[in-house]
């Protein structure tokens, strides 16, 4: 219950996978006919996720991951000039918040987009922020923590008008369900395969045709000279088989089951983000005296894998910057847990999570 | 038998052969480290809670099959270990992090996190043994077997409730032994050095620790070096630099050898004097703990430490208000840095100890030692 850390791998990903990992062994930018075979076994895998995103194939570039994607997406759109301007909402990911305030220390100017209580961006809010030198506008599809979906078709329209490139950053989005970044009016999309069921150590960035963009790296043709280095032809070929696989606007219906028994079994439970457009899948629970770190374990110990807010690479727990973006006391966001969906899931494992937890949370307060 | 026990884990040998043996006896081990300093955001590497010290204590709970998780607790150690450590050494005393943290951050957060996951105990790779105290309940905290590795120092602030729950699997082990268990074992961390200094401030120089945790507060005030006459040797920059007992650093040319024999953070003063200077005959302790075995007398004899690794001499306390005592010394000390924690002995058992605010002069300084 926790696939916006990483969702298992579907089952025709996990064919493809292993199926392309002896099928073809040759460097796609060899000449000879194994070369040949992985080449075209790489652009298929890029055709079939560039359909799948309603764009061209060329438009995709094959990267290691939605972090790799965002960083990209932040250095390559500010390599061209010295100084400028950028904006982001408050609830970004650390990939896109980090080089923000990399750049922002190098002497670019930043501009954090507060969120409502409810997590949304204000695309009005983004309109008067723009300024003549903003370089780039980056805005989340979906946020991690809380599932909220942003107005991007709206925050694309504000983009288009301002003629500034709209950077999404859809990890959590794409793959899952619908997402068109050219109907949008995006310029520049994160995606990522393994929130999706795909393998990890593959992703994309969508770089719309005709714009300016500086490689992160040198050192190769590969990916039009925007990624160098050999691709991971197995990863995409699994990548582009988790893509269409389906199954995530079905996570809605336990999801919500989910709330409806936590609701019934704990009435002072909070969803946070609750009244926004959210992910089918996700679900920020605050139950207020319930410290998340105890009870990420004890709903560990007894085999239900749900997550902190936001966790270190360690494993433990920190401060959420987004639960606190949407006017969340520390305390609050210490009290609050992500359930995170996914194909796999079932209903009884959706009842017996809301019955562990009022056993497990009762048991915690009665203690404290 | 088999009972659910919470294993405090470091990542180090210690605390990694402690969890083994739980675990190997069939109890329900869970292994839990704690993380007081966020290493992803500087680079430093210190001794402990680094993700390599993490991923060592994870190999021991995947080798023996028990859970294992972090527990952040970087907030509350910021709060109680290290302002604490810079306020401490900004009055002129030399702060006691380790006995600081077991108190208030280590014993505290792992027992709450051990009471809400049902653990009936709490385990720890200390070197310290606990015993039952007889028919009145309670516990006896009492030395190491291993008197060289003896830690029960840093362990007397410990609130009594929470050593009710307490294990140190360790306490009648030898280093060696715990050592010889852990490669018996094939525990990757068998040769891993032992941790020293302490484990926020790299190498052995804690100014630079302070220099970057106040980097935004007032600047310390400069004052005086002076001599026990009060005759002016040099001026300095802060108090914060100097401890009790140090001779080097010192910063002042007298022709012979001097010692920083007292910090006065109020004045800004800072005294040298000779070695015959540091010995001292009293302390005044203040926020003192007893425990249970010391009953309610109002003065009693024991055997106090000064400071880690001081094999402790005979002594009077003789309790007063507000959780304050005077310690009479009945042989002098020499060095004693207020700020330390002095801890009552009564043969091996810890009977409490307190916080040394002051020291008091030794009534006639030997002259043999004055003239070294």
């Amino acid at each position: 219950m926790d696939h916006n850390a990483t969702s298992p791998l579907r089952e025709p990903a996990r064919k493809a996978l292993i199926e392309a990992l002896t099928r073809y062994p040759g460097n796609p930018s060899s000449p000879h006919a194994s070369g040949h075979e992985a080449r075209v076994a790489l652009e298929d895998a890029r055709a079939a996720i560039a359909t799948n995103l309603g764009v061209d194939a060329a438009e995709i570039c094959f990267v290691s991951g939605g972090t790799e994607a965002n960083n990209m997406a932040f250095y390559g759109a500010t390599a061209l000039r010295k100084r400028g301007h950028l904006i982001v909402s408050a609830v970004e990911h650390s990939s896109v918040m980090e080089p923000a305030g990399r750049l922002e220390s190098q002497g670019w100017k930043v501009t954090r987009i507060p969120v409502d209580r409810q997590g949304r961006v204000d695309p009005d809010a983004v309109r008067k922020a723009v300024r003549s030198d903003t370089a780039l506008i980056s805005v989340m599809a979906a946020n991690n923590e809380t599932g909220v979906l942003q107005p991007i078709d709206q925050l694309g329209a504000v983009a288009r008008r301002a003629k500034v490139p709209l950077h999404v950053d859809a990890a959590q989005l794409a793959g899952r369900l619908h997402f068109a970044p050219r109907e949008l009016g995006i310029s520049l999309a994160s995606i990522s395969s393994h929130k999706m069921g795909g393998p990890a150590g593959v992703g994309a960035l969508y770089i719309e045709a005709g714009l300016q963009l500086a490689p992160l790296m040198l050192g190769g043709g590969q990916e039009r000279r925007m990624r160098p280095g050999t691709e991971p032809v197995a990863l995409t070929i699994g990548f582009a088989a988790a893509i269409g696989a389906g199954g995530w606007i079905e996570t809605e219906i336990l999801r919500d089951m989910m709330e409806a028994a936590v609701r019934e079994k704990v009435p002072s439970v909070r969803i946070n983000g609750g009244e926004a457009p959210r992910l089918p899948n996700t679900s920020s629970l605050l139950m207020p005296g319930v410290p998340s770190e105890p009870l990420v374990i004890r709903m560990d110990l007894r085999g239900y894998a749900i997550s902190t807010g936001a966790a270190c690479s360690s494993g433990a727990a920190r401060p959420s910057h987004v639960l606190a973006a949407m006017g969340l006391s520390a305390e609050a966001s210490r009290c609050t847990v992500r359930v995170s969906l996914g194909p796999s899931n079932t209903q009884e494992e959706v009842a017996g999570f809301a019955r562990i937890l009022s056993e497990v949370r009762t048991a915690a307060a009665g203690r404290a | 038998m088999n009972r659910r026990v919470l294993v405090g884990m470091s990542g180090g040998v210690d605390s990694s052969v402690a969890a083994a043996l739980l675990a190997r006896a069939g109890h329900d081990v869970i292994g839990v480290s704690l993380q007081l300093y966020d290493h992803s955001r500087g680079g430093r590497a210190t001794r402990c809670c680094s993700p390599e010290d993490f991923l060592d204590a994870r190999r021991v709970a995947a080798a023996f099959g028990f859970p294992y998780y972090v527990l952040n607790q970087e907030e509350l150690f910021s709060r109680r270990v290290l302002d604490y450590f810079v306020e401490e050494y900004r009055s002129g005393r030399t702060p006691n992090p380790c006995a600081r943290c077991n108190a208030d951050v280590k014993f505290t957060a792992l027992a709450r996190l051990a009471v809400e996951l049902g653990a009936e105990v709490l385990a720890t790779g200390h070197y310290a043994r606990l015993e039952a105290a007889g028919p009145g309940g309670g516990r006896r905290l009492l030395r190491a077997r291993d008197l060289r590795r003896d830690q029960s120092y840093f362990l007397f602030d410990v609130e009594e409730d929470l050593l009710e729950r307490a294990s140190f699997p360790l306490g009648a082990l030898t280093k060696e032994e715990v050592r010889a268990e852990a490669r018996a074992m094939g525990l990757a961390c068998a040769a891993k050095p032992d941790s020293q200094d302490i484990c926020f401030v790299e190498g052995s120089d804690y100014r630079e620790f302070l220099a970057q945790r106040t980097a935004g507060l007032p600047a310390e005030r400069s004052g005086a070096i002076v001599d026990r006459s009060g005759g002016v040797l040099g001026r300095h920059d802060g108090v914060s630099g100097f401890t009790v007992g140090q001779r080097r650093g010192a910063g002042v040319a007298a022709g012979r050898r001097l010692y920083v024999v007292e910090v006065d953070a109020p004045s800004g003063r800072v005294v040298m004097g000779e070695r015959g200077d540091l010995l001292c005959g009293g302390l005044i302790l203040s926020s003192v703990r007893l425990r249970a075995p010391a009953g309610g007398a109002a003065s009693f004899d024991a055997t106090v430490q000064v400071r880690y690794r001081h094999a402790g001499v005979p002594a009077r306390i003789h309790m007063q208000e507000e959780g304050t005592a005077r310690v009479e010394l009945l042989e002098p000390v020499a060095g004693v840095s207020p700020g330390q924690a002095a801890v009552f002995y009564k043969g091996e058992e810890v009977l409490g100890g307190g916080w040394i605010a002051r020291s008091l002069p030794a009534a006639v300084p030997p002259r043999a030692l004055g003239a070294a």
